[in-house]
């Protein structure tokens, strides 16, 4: 727009250059407000029910408080009491790391599996779809209500069992089957995990295992050497989820506890089914012991967010991403 | 090969569906039948259904469930729209950096804020109502943002400049451009919202769970065993049917806006 003079720039030339640059700067000004505006909801919740929480929980976990009376500095002691003299502490650590290491690979192996049957499905493939991912769609409490009926000592499991001549469990009131009760209803809602990967597996390109055919590659092989490589960064996203879901357990034990007994405390049997939000909640919900409870919370922030860490970085050694950035 | 897949698709397929036949044998059976070994109703009761109404208030708490699965929806779409599109389509400092808070918000489990958050409610007086529950949602939720700012992304700028050239604000661009095209994806999110409230165990059992007026379904179905004098398998089967109805009815309507939503994810690789 403007030509190149030979002379510097005469008095009203700098002036307009001055008031194109004001203006400019009022622009920007005007779209950092604008967009400040549109984000105004989002700011507000963000720091009210977010960031404020995440701190004061901090500051609580250092105090003892049961919301009638004011909260009391105790220092360490929340801590303190929680690694050395709490049993059911280490219980419930012991039995969400259950969940974790036993229900988390237990979901992607049957999904990845069930997926795979579906690839291979000719007709029928909607219905077959509908019906695996149903189980999905029932409301957790609804689901595990079932699920306690079903597992019941009277009911038609057991009942089947008996009629195969096979030890018929105890299930949810029994210790020893409670957890694997409630991993068969994991697997029962393995459909929402058996979506993403049949996505997956539909995506994985066909030369690839025409190349491994032609190197005369069997099944086995072309599942390891293809399959899990091109499906690795889908298995890396389910295991994300699947563990910090799996430190979030909380309603399908609840609700089984509490099925026989409303009186029943969280975990029957015997502290079985004690999981870590299940004695936050006790603890805090229960027991209204608030700074004991937000020390156990935050805890468990910092062992999600090392373990999450762990996670990514352990990811760059086997998850192949097709891109070939990483 | 193809056979041996056959069967056991079929065979899975069963297995998923057994535990709805068992579901709902149960909810018409009589009382003395459920703690009994026979798995087929006989007669069908289906006096049930109407009968759980005696024992349960349940138009009252299905009206709480709507009302909170309802707001609360209104509130996301509200509040996540005018967010995302800042987040998509406004060039502005602290962009990137919010983007990064949002996406951080949905990695972090609810427990760590709860304790906090309860005592909030109970210096606000809103606890044992359904405040707690609804009202946080018109500030914004991240997986709405997040779902509808992918979305608005991949409306072309174009667009949006040419209604800039005839002299409309963003204001008007947001209502008059960027909305109408996203309706697939509001309505993909609204979904899910509906869904996820109607669902919900762990929040309305903390903030509304001393209440038994403003108990939602999901809740007071739990207490259903505490309500009746014992364990009443029958009804409580029959009032988890009725809990879940609406939500398969919506699944199978809404099948096309599901997998819109799963794939607006973007969730490959």
């Amino acid at each position: 727009m403007a030509t190149v003079t030979a002379r510097p720039p005469a008095a009203p030339d700098k002036a307009r250059a001055a008031e194109r640059r004001r203006r400019r700067r009022r622009s920007a000004w005007r779209r950092q407000l604008v967009a400040l505006a549109f984000m105004s909801p989002w700011v507000i919740g963000f720091s009210v029910f977010f960031v404020y929480p995440i701190l004061s929980s901090l500051y609580f976990s250092f105090t003892k408080y049961d919301i009638l009376t004011d909260p009391v500095w105790v220092g360490l002691d929340n801590y303190r009491f929680m690694f050395t003299s709490d049993g059911r502490f280490w219980t419930a650590v012991r039995n969400t790391a259950w969940v974790v290491a036993i229900i988390v690979p237990l979901q992607i192996a049957f999904g990845i599996g069930a997926a795979m049957v579906l690839t291979r499905v000719k007709r029928g493939l909607g219905f077959y779809r509908t019906v695996f991912f149903l189980p999905t769609m029932v409301p957790l409490v609804a689901a595990a209500l079932g699920f306690v009926f079903l597992l019941n000592p009277g009911g038609p499991v057991n009942a089947v069992l008996g009629f195969l001549h096979l030890p018929e469990p105890l299930w949810f009131r029994d210790p020893a089957w409670a957890k694997p009760g409630l991993a068969l209803l994991a697997t029962w809602m393995v459909g929402q995990t058996m979506i993403i990967f049949l996505a997956a597996l539909l995506d994985v390109p066909k030369q690839l295992y025409e190349a491994a055919d032609l190197e005369g590659a069997g099944p086995i092989q072309r599942f390891r050497h293809v399959t899990l490589p091109m499906i690795s960064p889908v298995i890396f996203f389910s295991v994300v989820i699947g563990v910090i879901n799996g430190f979030r357990y909380f309603t399908e034990a609840f609700v089984v506890s509490k099925a026989g007994d409303w009186d029943n405390p969280v975990g029957t049997p015997q502290d079985s089914l004690l999981f870590y939000t299940s004695h936050l909640y006790n603890q805090g919900f229960e027991g209204f012991h608030m700074g004991y409870a937000a020390a156990l919370s935050w805890v468990m922030f910092v062992v999600i967010m090392v373990c999450t860490l762990l996670l990514i970085r352990g990811s760059r050694r086997w998850v192949h991403y097709q891109g070939g950035f990483r | 090969m193809a056979v041996a897949n056959h069967s056991v698709a079929i065979a899975l397929s069963i297995m998923f569906l057994l535990p709805f036949v068992f579901i709902v044998s149960t909810a018409l059976m009589t009382n003395q039948q459920t703690g009994s070994l026979s798995i087929w109703p006989s007669p069908f009761r289906w006096s049930n259904f109407t009968d759980l109404f005696e024992f349960f208030p349940f138009w009252r708490y299905a009206w709480n469930s709507l009302l909170y699965a309802g707001l609360g929806t209104v509130g996301v779409v509200l509040s996540g729209i005018p967010v995302a599109y800042a987040l998509s389509r406004l060039r502005w400092r602290g962009r990137q950096v919010s983007f990064v808070l949002v996406l951080s918000s949905l990695m972090l489990p609810v427990q760590v804020t709860i304790v906090p958050l309860y005592i909030i409610f109970v210096r606000l007086g809103w606890i044992g109502s359904l405040k707690p529950l609804i009202i946080p949602l018109f500030f914004g939720d991240a997986f709405t943002i997040f779902l509808l700012r992918q979305f608005f992304m991949t409306i072309p700028q174009e667009l949006s400049d040419a209604a800039r050239v005839d002299g409309a604000n963003d204001l008007q661009i947001l209502l008059r451009v960027i909305v109408p095209l996203a309706k697939p994806a509001i309505a993909a999110v609204a979904l899910f919202n509906f869904l996820y409230c109607w669902n919900d165990f762990f929040s309305p059992l903390l903030y509304a769970g001393n209440n038994p007026d403003t108990w939602t379904l999901a809740i007071s179905l739990q207490q259903l065993t505490q309500l009746s004098r014992g364990i009443l398998a029958n009804l409580q089967m029959a009032a988890s049917i009725l809990f879940t109805l609406p939500v398969l009815i919506i699944f199978f309507l809404a099948q096309k806006v599901f997998v819109e939503g799963v794939t607006l994810t973007g969730v490959k690789g």
